[in-house]
This record gives structure tokens, sequence and C-alpha cells, in this order.
């Protein structure tokens, strides 16, 4: 009997799981990144906490991006050199559903780490303790807009021998609004402003990246298996 | 059922198709020769809808195959230069994805066919640990258990000992005795004791 494509779906998620798992090296290796950049940051600024709270938001972003570009080309790389991108392409299945779940595990694996890890690095930014759920969530749903923006630059360059200069060249701009309203959003939280409206400009980019990524992400990955 | 018509391919500067044709029936065996780069890989990328021809089409069943991709899919299988597993998978958890992803299939399947390839030994073992032979064992596998009619195979042959040369054979025989349809690519000659042979020789004009 023929598998249905959530089905399929699941089975893809299911399998990238195992395979993080037991190697877990390259999981670590976005997260770290993340923690070094943060916690260095209070020690080269001032150690006013009113001034370090101010950098904050943006040391915390601009961390989050940077190691969400890291961890984007391993999206797709080794299922491409190993051949499993073509057999998933050749499968009948929609490689749509294929690459979104894809795309999911990723941020479950890299995204929500970093977003749940952040407070260890807001505590050393003066960032008060009432706002860290805000700064949480803020990050885990930017993150997930930035995986699903990045999964149609990795599809991009798949082709291209060293990808990974080109694909933070090609996301970058893509991933300026996220790091605007996370940033604020962040920012209202530290401040106990209105948190609610980038939040939502978030979460429209992060439907619109569910809705379109996807489908953009799978045309270019048959474009990168020619 | 497939028809190749007029196939020219281009690969940068290079014509490398010019203009390949030939059809195949339920139980044929098309088996491509030719010189190391002559176009077989390509001819066979291309049927498979990897690549997309500048000129010519692929038909299955009537219809063209870029229109009905997904159903074309659905009933072939594609093996080629290396076989599509994950070192870090056993070869058994590597079936289990790879061919739940296209149809249901149950354990005791995948048991029968890695048993069926002579792949029942090492076949829980992580893959980076087995031999190129082996892993072509798991992937040859892997193209039974998709249980489709179209068979795409690239060099089938590479790596396996004679015993597994034989083994090659007899599957291509099984799948055509079926009323299934093999296009393989190969360089030595694959002796096939029954079925309907065509061979194409790519590169000669």
């Amino acid at each position: 009997m023929k598998t249905g494509p959530l089905e399929a779906a699941r089975l893809v998620m299911v399998r990238d799981l195992r395979l993080a798992f037991r190697k877990p090296s390259q999981l670590l290796q976005p997260l770290m990144f993340f923690m070094i950049v943060a916690t260095l940051f209070p020690l080269t600024l001032t150690p006013e906490l009113s001034r370090l709270r101010d950098a904050a938001p943006g040391v915390l972003w601009v961390g989050a991006l940077l190691s969400s570009l890291l961890a984007l080309e391993f999206l797709f790389r080794d299922d491409a050199q190993d051949g499993t991108l073509e057999q998933f392409a050749l499968s009948g299945q929609s490689l749509t559903w294929m690459l979104f779940a894809k795309t999911c595990v990723h941020w479950l694996l890299t995204g929500l780490p970093l977003a749940l890890s952040a407070p260890l690095a807001a505590v050393g930014l003066g960032v008060p303790a009432e706002a860290m759920w805000s700064v949480v969530a803020a990050l885990a749903l930017g993150g997930f807009a930035l995986s699903l923006i990045g999964a149609i630059s990795a599809g991009l360059t798949l082709g291209a021998r060293r990808g990974g200069v080109l694909l933070s060249l090609l996301t970058l701009p893509l991933a300026v609004p996220i790091l605007v309203f996370g940033a604020d959003a962040t920012q209202r939280a530290i401040t106990g402003g209105e948190f609610a409206p980038p939040m939502y400009l978030l979460g429209a980019i992060a439907v619109l990246g569910v809705t379109l990524a996807p489908l953009a992400a799978a045309a270019a990955v048959r474009i990168g298996l020619e | 059922m497939l028809k190749v018509a007029g196939l020219h391919l281009w690969r940068g500067e290079r014509h490398v198709l010019r203009g390949v044709s030939f059809a195949a029936t339920p139980g044929q065996c098309v088996l491509l020769t030719g010189k190391n780069g002559a176009g077989k890989t390509t001819l066979l990328r291309a049927v498979a809808g990897l690549l997309d021809p500048e000129q010519g089409e692929v038909s299955w069943r009537g219809t063209a195959a870029r229109k009905s991709r997904d159903e074309f899919h659905a009933e072939l299988a594609y093996l080629g230069h290396d076989a599509p597993l994950k070192g870090d998978l056993s070869g058994r958890e590597n079936l289990r994805y790879s061919i739940g992803i296209r149809r249901t299939v149950t354990a005791p399947e995948i048991h029968a066919a890695l048993e069926r390839t002579g792949a029942q030994a090492f076949a829980d073992r992580p893959v980076r640990t087995l031999s190129a032979g082996q892993r072509r064992r798991v992937a040859l596998a892997g193209v039974l258990l998709t249980g489709t009619v179209l068979w795409l195979l690239d060099e089938p042959t590479t790596n396996l000992d004679s015993d597994g040369k034989r083994l090659v054979a007899s599957l291509i025989e099984a799948q055509l005795a079926g009323g299934g349809i093999v296009v393989a690519a190969v360089h030595q000659d694959l002796e096939l004791g029954s079925g309907h042979v065509v061979n194409l020789e790519l590169g000669a004009a």
C-alpha cells in the first residue's frame, strides 16, 4: 500500500531525529557558538547592568542568527551527498512535505534548544527574570521562521561547491525582518513595553514561511539535483 | 510501456545524449553499454526525471513522464553509483525508512529481501562499517523491496564478487519474469540466462 504524504513526513522526522542523536557533536556546535558569543559580550562590554541590558536584544539576536546560519549548512548537505535526497525526489511522494518535515526537525534540534538555553546567556546580559519567558518565546518563533527561510537557501546552494558563504549571503537579506522584529520584541520584553505587536509580525513571517518555504525549497532541491 | 524518444542533453558545452531513442515492454531488459563518459548515467538520470533533457521525451504508459511525475516515480526504482544509505543507520533501519516513505513495509518483508540479496548477516551493523560490496547488497534489497515495475540500475554489479554478479543477474531475471522492465548501465557483461535483452550502445555515433 502506498504511504500517505503525512506518514512519509513522519518517517522522515523519525529518521532525522534518530540520525541526529547518533551524531550529537553536530547538534551541539551551533548551540555552543551561540553561548560563546552571548557570554563573551558581558566580559568585553561595560559591567554596568543598565547598559548591558540595552545591548542584550542585539547580542541575543545576532548570536541566534549567526548560529542558525552555521546550522543551516547541515540541513540538506548530508542527504544530498549520500543520495538520500535523490531517492526522496524519486519516491513518488511529495518532496514539499518531506522537506518541511526535515526543516521542522532542524528547528527542533537547533532553534528550539537555542531558545531554551537563551536565559542562561540573558542573565549575563542583565535581562530581568520576569522577561525570560518572552525572550524564549521570541527566539523560538523567530528561529522557526529562520529555519524555514534558510531551507530555501539551503536548497538553492545544494549544487554549489562551497555553498557555505553563498548560503549566508542568500539568507541574510531575508532574515533581516526577523532580526528587526525579534530584537524589538526582546527589547519590549526587557523594558516592560507592549510585547505582542512584534510577536504578531514574527508569527506572520513564520506563517508565510510555513506556506511558501517548503514549496520553494522543493523546487530548489529538484534543480540542485541536476 | 517505457518509451524514450529523441533525447538530447547537454552538460555544459558537451552534447552528451545525441538523440537517444528506445522502448521497452514488460519482460524486457535494456542494457546500456558504451565507454566511460558515453552518457550511460546521464541517460538513466534523464529517464528517471532527475535531469531535464533539452529535447525529446520520456513517456510511461502512454503519457509523458514529466506530466504525471509522481505516478511515474511511484513505479520506478533507481539505483545510482553509490548506495543511497545512511552511514549511521543499520541496513535494516535504512530500508525501513527509505522504503517506508514509498509504501507500507513490514519487518518480515525487509528480512526476506535482505536474505535474498545475502545481506542478512550484516544488516544490523551501521552501514559505515560495511564494505562497498556489502552496501550494494543492502541497496539491492532496497530495490527489490520497492516492488516497482521499472528498475533503473547504474552499474549494478560494481564492487560485487562473482557470487554477487550472479545474484544481480538472477534478480533481473526474476524481475523480467514477473513482467517488470529493467534498464541497466553495464560495464562488464551481465550474463542473463533468460528474458528479452536489448543492447543499446551509447556514444557510438
